[in-house]
């Protein structure tokens, strides 16, 4: 496929055939090579021929092959003529990273460290099948599914604080559960208040090095070797769920003809159909919230019994990475609403916008991305430049280029165990073989695309953590 | 015997092809090959029954709706499918309709689980009618 380069890191498909758009690619020349070598510039190629497409359609630099849209990718539809795809969303819906700071220090856990992630382990719900808090009755999930973390900080479970310190203070309000079906609701009801498996974990870090240290102080991270909390987990079934019955149902009410993949269907935006999966996705976004608000209260939990005191854990921040939103941009010199799709990306607001937190308004949005398993995680900010050159968004993590099947013929999850142990890492997982699919060398090197999202200036780097404490589910 | 099911290369999801001599008996496989992701179906006592009955537009839907009801009732009700028995298709409703007696046991902790199915997807979904009948399907993990 024709590719301009532009800078070293900004490549672009000019606009061709059905394209609306052209697409951007932000991109080493190395991350560039696995974005090539699988479907993920076609997929680029054909969000660019959606509907009320604007400007442009957007590849994060951790981008690979998704179902529709890429994962990475970022597109904004207009209110009017636009649409909204639950394949521009995701299956986890809000699958998400939250990180919470502490005021230990490296030394202060050393003797405790593994105590802590046996506790942790023994208090948040993990792994294929296993069931979250308590059996949620019907009416209660629905509320849950109305407030998100409110729900969780209302019945105890966290703090005004934490909310305010979310993502939409933690609560869509736009969530209707009555949009969500039963089969999702059933799904949701056993699987709250639990990590599940796959790329989902809970990690004890520590901060390794600090690029901006004003920055990091406003954010609550004052030294290296400050022990910090991150956790990655999302919606669960109940947000695939929502996904699968939506593709549905979009599929037999508009049919699946002239599209180059079926999970690039869509309805537009001011639809009945569009307006009822946007209001579910919602819902699911709130589950997601609830859910990351309540392993976080549990984590607390455990740093407040094993070491006498969970004071000055406060949440960093929390963010979504697979959502769509009603967002103001500015396009053509003109600000306006659009329905944007962040699949597998994350908001990067540069200062000012009123979405911030006060405490952060002035400097930007916190942006967390998490490495793979046992590698290094970053906290970044968002930018001023990010609003031109991607619509606020940045990548989300390392991006896989290695498949399961080939990571289980080459690794051994006790021999990851072994070699993390070394380095000084301690792993606890309900599942060697999840482990083995998880290896570090199945996924890119999140250094590098962190290092392509500040200088291309989507979100600036702020702190490096690195894992001390790794859970898997 | 003939091969059942084999799994394919797929950077972040499970690629896999389901086989039979049949439709019937390729379906049967996608199940198979669908819960080997999370638990070793041969390993999984024949305890207790469900009756499956989906319906889709076409084939790739009644597929993917099918593969769905599984993870389903694994989550919902715990059950582990361990085997298909059964499985019929017939045209119905401008569509396909499927019934199929699924085989297996509503006591998880009774085994062990090394993955989980998170949604059937149509991606790269290939059904080929030729001999044997191939379905091809990537799950998101």
């Amino acid at each position: 496929m024709e590719l301009q380069r532009k800078t070293d890191f900004i490549w672009e498909i000019p606009k061709q055939g059905e394209m609306k758009v052209p697409a951007t690619i932000y991109a080493s020349s190395r991350l560039l090579e696995s974005v090539r070598n699988d479907l993920t510039l076609q997929q680029a190629r054909n969000v660019a021929c959606l509907p009320g497409i604007q400007r442009m359609s957007y590849v994060m630099p951790d981008a690979h092959q998704g179902y529709g849209f890429p994962i990475g990718g970022v597109a904004a539809f207009d209110m009017a003529e636009g649409i909204i795809s639950p394949g521009g969303v995701g299956y986890d819906i809000n699958c998400g990273v939250r990180l919470l700071r502490t005021d230990f220090a490296e030394q202060d856990i050393a003797a405790r460290r593994k105590e802590l992630l046996a506790e942790i382990f023994k208090e948040v719900p993990a792994g294929v099948g296993k069931g979250g808090i308590t059996r949620l009755s019907r009416n209660v999930l629905k509320e849950i599914l109305t407030k998100g973390a409110e729900w969780a900080a209302e019945h105890g479970y966290g703090t005004p604080e934490d909310l305010l310190m979310t993502e939409e203070s933690g609560r869509m309000e736009d969530a209707d559960p009555a949009f969500v079906s039963d089969r999702a609701l059933e799904r949701g009801i056993p699987q709250l208040g639990t990590l599940g498996a796959g790329n989902h974990f809970l990690e004890i870090q520590k901060v390794s090095h600090i690029y901006d240290r004003d920055l990091a102080a406003v954010f609550g991270i004052s030294g290296v070797g400050q022990v910090m909390v991150m956790i990655h987990c999302g919606s669960r079934g109940l947000g695939h769920q929502v996904a699968s019955d939506y593709i549905d149902l979009m599929e037999n009410k508009l049919g699946t003809k002239g599209l180059p993949d079926r999970e690039l269907i869509h309805a537009p935006i001011r639809s009945p159909l569009g307006q009822q999966y946007y209001k579910s996705m919602c819902a699911a976004v709130n589950y997601a919230f609830a859910n990351r608000q309540l392993i976080a209260h549990w984590v607390r939990d455990v740093f407040a019994k094993v070491m006498g005191s969970a004071k000055g854990m406060r949440q960093v921040y929390d963010v979504c990475h697979n959502v769509a939103k009603i967002e103001k941009h500015t396009i053509a010199g003109k600000t306006r609403e659009v329905c944007i799709h962040r699949k597998g990306a994350t908001r990067s607001f540069g200062p000012g916008r009123r979405e911030i937190p006060e405490a952060y308004r002035a400097k930007g949005q916190p942006v967390i991305i998490p490495g793979s398993m046992g590698t290094a995680s970053y906290l970044l900010v968002g930018t001023a430049e990010a609003e031109e050159l991607s619509f606020s968004s940045t990548a989300h993590g390392a991006g896989r280029i290695m498949s399961r099947h080939e990571a289980l013929r080459r690794f051994r999850g006790e021999q990851i165990r072994d070699e993390l142990q070394k380095k000084g890492i301690e792993l606890q997982s309900t599942s060697w073989k999840g482990v083995a699919e998880e290896a570090s060398a199945a996924y890119k090197d999140v250094d590098e695309v962190v290092r392509v999202s500040h200088e291309v200036g989507i979100g600036r780097l702020v702190a490096r953590v690195v894992p001390v404490g790794v859970m898997k589910g | 015997m003939a091969e059942k099911f084999r799994f394919l290369d797929h950077t972040a999801d499970a690629k896999f092809q389901a086989y039979g001599s049949t439709l019937e008996e390729a379906y049967a496989n996608a199940a198979l090959a669908t819960v080997s992701l999370m638990w070793e179906p041969a390993g999984v006592e024949k305890k207790s029954d469900r009756e499956v009955e989906v319906h889709g537009r076409d084939l790739e839907q009644l597929l993917v709706r099918y593969l769905g009801e599984i993870i389903y009732l694994f989550e919902t009700q715990s059950f582990l499918v361990s085997a298909v028995e059964r499985l019929s298709i017939e045209q119905r409703d401008c569509g396909f309709l499927l019934r199929a007696v699924l085989r297996g046991d509503d006591r998880p902790e009774r085994y062990a689980f090394h993955g989980e199915v998170k949604a059937v997807t149509y991606n790269e979904m290939r059904i080929d009618l030729g001999c044997p009948v191939t379905l091809q399907v990537v799950v998101d993990i």
